[in-house]
């Protein structure tokens, strides 16, 4: 185990530079934000994620956010347990008929103020499901949404992208 | 070869049902299309399939259930989505539907959903007995799922599940689909076995449409299936070592995962290679600079892996946690033929790519790693065996990969396919049957997790409730692929 442990110190981070804030999110971001009630929370962002019936592609994807080549938590980003903890949720898949409950309870239990993100592109607005009988349809037809990454599954650059341009106008002086 | 259906009557059914009961035969999956129930089974000694259609009288069919407990959940489906029930079925009670939808038996003769029955989960008897409820939301970052547990202290006297929240209805949205929007569902039954699903889906049209696929592209196929099967495994690997709080192994093996995704991203321009398998062949070739790419790789992670395998094997403190933890017993996992690690770490020998030998698994030389502990930590092993084994598949792969074409043209007719391919996690089941236009009429698709998540609930039996998130993870089911 030393030996594994020096030589993460010896060797050079693997953990890459910071993209750009994605244009289009920051645009999408500039409305809702600005009318939400601003509460200072520096730069940090409590995330916690909802699975509302993914396929777990998605998932898969979120994992990799916290891999030492994204490495999330350098950004003051980090994923919680709860929702009580949380001030983004971070949501995925269409809505299933069958989360669609369990999805409004997490979000309400959610304290404000809060931000939601719908990722990939079943979030939107149910993707390859939309239309079937067990599918409620995208994130926004549930709770409402801040801030869509699109993909499928986007890729973690891209979430990364997102989120940051996400934290860059949560921090924004109102 | 796989034989086409078998029509049988009550008694060819029932005779078929008690040699599931014996043992004689291991069930491979239970469905519906229109009145008919279908049933797969295998023959684990000559690894023949058989497949018996019995069609119902006023909705019913003689039960499984009750003689073969691993068809109980596959019938209570059955009965919520076609509304057939199955003659004395031991447990009455739905499965997927939880309430929520506006039709009941959405995919047989619908009708408005009535307002549902309260869920009665079954009852454990003894003292000082507490009950404790999780999910569908959990804490981590995964799928939802609901678990009842009744512990005593801190000891699990009985785990019961409740699927379905992730229900998509994909059979449903299968029924009149296009072959290429239906292969594009079918890869996204479960994310995390995108390929073999799609793999499968194709394997069962070409079989239906008498399609023959180029060499090039079988050989695809299995290159990109293995990297699956890598990536996944050094996902759980390191996944099951964080929930024994153990994160160094989840970080080293957090970088090889990544490692792989990267490499599959600039073979096949899609990280989990999404709908690059298709009917007929594959969507796109490898990319030029593919197998130097790949080749590279593999030497990267020769170099490292064998240091974390050392780690975890010399780390007493994580030993502590997987030996002897979440024992499924060996019997059980025979008699619910239980695929993949879970089967193979419980002394089931069974891998569909052995088994069968679908192409081109028939020309490539590898071994199928099997334990008998059963606990958590053979089903580690059994996964750091598959690494080894899939990295030598790779190279084969690449130094046999033939040139040709990559796909084969189809043509639409009206046929049947039924396919078992070797996902990660197990056997993946897709049973296929096509109109005259080449649309599908239906599909079925069976994830491995059907036969394992079962034996989760008795793996946990007699284990602290603290120790269930380990115990999860090292069966690692997939809640979509279940729910689907
Ligand atoms: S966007 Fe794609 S990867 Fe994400 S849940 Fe939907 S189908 Fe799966």
């Amino acid at each position: 185990m030393r030996k594994t442990l020096l030589e993460g110190l010896t060797h050079g981070p693997l953990t890459e530079p910071a993209p750009a804030p994605d244009e289009a999110a920051l645009k999408e971001l500039a409305e809702s934000v600005e009318r939400a009630a601003r509460a200072r929370l520096g730069r940090s962002l409590s995330i916690r994620q909802v699975d509302a019936g993914s396929c777990n592609g998605c998932e898969l994807e979120i994992h990799a956010l916290a891999n030492a080549f994204y490495d999330l938590e350098r950004f003051g980003l980090r994923f919680v347990a709860s929702p009580r903890h949380a001030d983004v949720l971070m949501i995925t898949g269409p809505v299933t008929k069958n989360m669609r409950e369990a999805l409004l309870r997490t979000y309400n239990a959610t304290p404000d103020p809060k931000w939601v993100v719908a990722i990939g592109a079943c979030a939107a607005d149910g993707g390859i499901f939309a239309g079937s009988y067990a599918v409620e349809g995208g994130v926004k037809d549930v709770v409402p949404v801040d801030l869509h990454i699109r993909g499928c599954p986007p890729s973690p650059t891209d979430m990364l992208k997102g989120l940051l341009a996400l934290l860059e106008q949560t921090s924004r002086k109102a | 070869m796989i034989p086409p259906r078998t029509h049988v009557t009550e008694e060819g059914w029932r005779q078929a049902t008690e040699r599931l009961a014996t043992g004689e035969l291991t069930l491979l999956g239970l469905w519906a299309d229109g009145a008919d129930v279908s049933m797969a089974h295998l023959d684990e000694k000559t690894a023949d399939i058989g497949v018996l259609t019995y069609t119902c009288e006023d909705g019913r069919y003689p039960s499984v259930g009750a003689r073969h407990p691993p068809a109980i959940r596959l019938e209570r489906a059955i009965a919520s989505l076609f509304g057939l029930r199955a003659d004395g079925a031991p447990d009455a009670r739905p499965w997927l539907d939880l309430g929520f939808w506006d039709v009941a038996q959405p995919l047989g003769k619908r009708a408005p959903a009535q307002a549902p029955a309260p869920y009665e989960f079954l009852p454990a008897g003894g003292e000082c007995l507490h009950q404790i409820a999780v999910g569908p939301v959990h804490a981590g970052i995964i799928e939802p799922g609901h678990f009842r547990f009744t512990a005593n202290g801190e000891h699990v006297v009985r785990l019961e599940q409740r699927l379905g929240y992730v229900h998509k209805g994909i059979e449903g949205l299968m029924q009149g689909a296009s072959l290429d929007r239906a292969a594009k569902l079918a890869g996204r039954t479960s994310g995390d076995s995108t390929v073999a699903y799609a793999f499968a889906f194709a394997q069962a049209a070409e079989i239906a449409l008498q399609v023959e696929v180029p060499a090039h592209a079988v050989f695809l196929r299995a290159l990109m299936a293995e990297l699956e099967r890598i990536a996944n495994h050094f996902g759980d690997i390191g996944a099951i070592c964080n929930d024994a709080t153990f994160t160094l192994m989840h970080a080293q093996c957090g970088i090889l995962r990544e490692r792989v995704l990267r490499v599959t991203h600039a073979c096949f321009g899609h990280r989990l290679m999404m709908d690059v398998i298709v009917p007929g062949g594959v969507a796109r070739d490898i990319a030029p600079e593919g197998a130097a790419v790949l080749r590279t790789l593999v030497a990267e992670v020769r170099k490292v892996f064998p240091a974390l395998i050392e780690l975890y094997d010399s780390t007493a403190s994580l030993q502590d946690r997987t030996v002897t933890t979440g024992v499924v017993k060996p019997d059980y996992a025979r008699q619910f033929g239980a695929g993949g690690y879970v089967g193979r770490a419980s002394g089931r020998a069974f891998d569909a790519r052995r088994a069968l030998r679908y192409a081109p698994y028939d020309l490539l030389k590898f071994d199928v790693p099997v334990l008998d502990a059963g606990d958590v930590n053979a089903r580690v092993w059994i996964r750091i065996r598959e690494v080894e084994q899939s990295l030598a598949l790779i190279e084969q792969i690449l130094d046999r990969l033939p040139a040709g074409e990559i796909i084969a043209p189809l043509r639409a007719k009206a046929g049947e396919g039924l396919a078992l391919v070797e996902a990660f996690r197990g056997d993946v089941l897709v049973w296929l049957r096509l109109d005259e236009s080449g649309r599908v009429a239906r599909c079925h698709l069976r994830d491995a997790s059907w036969f394992q998540w079962p034996l989760l609930e008795a793996a946990i039996e007699g284990n602290i409730v603290a120790d269930f998130p380990l115990c999860n993870k090292s069966f690692n089911c997939s809640y979509s692929g279940h729910d689907a």
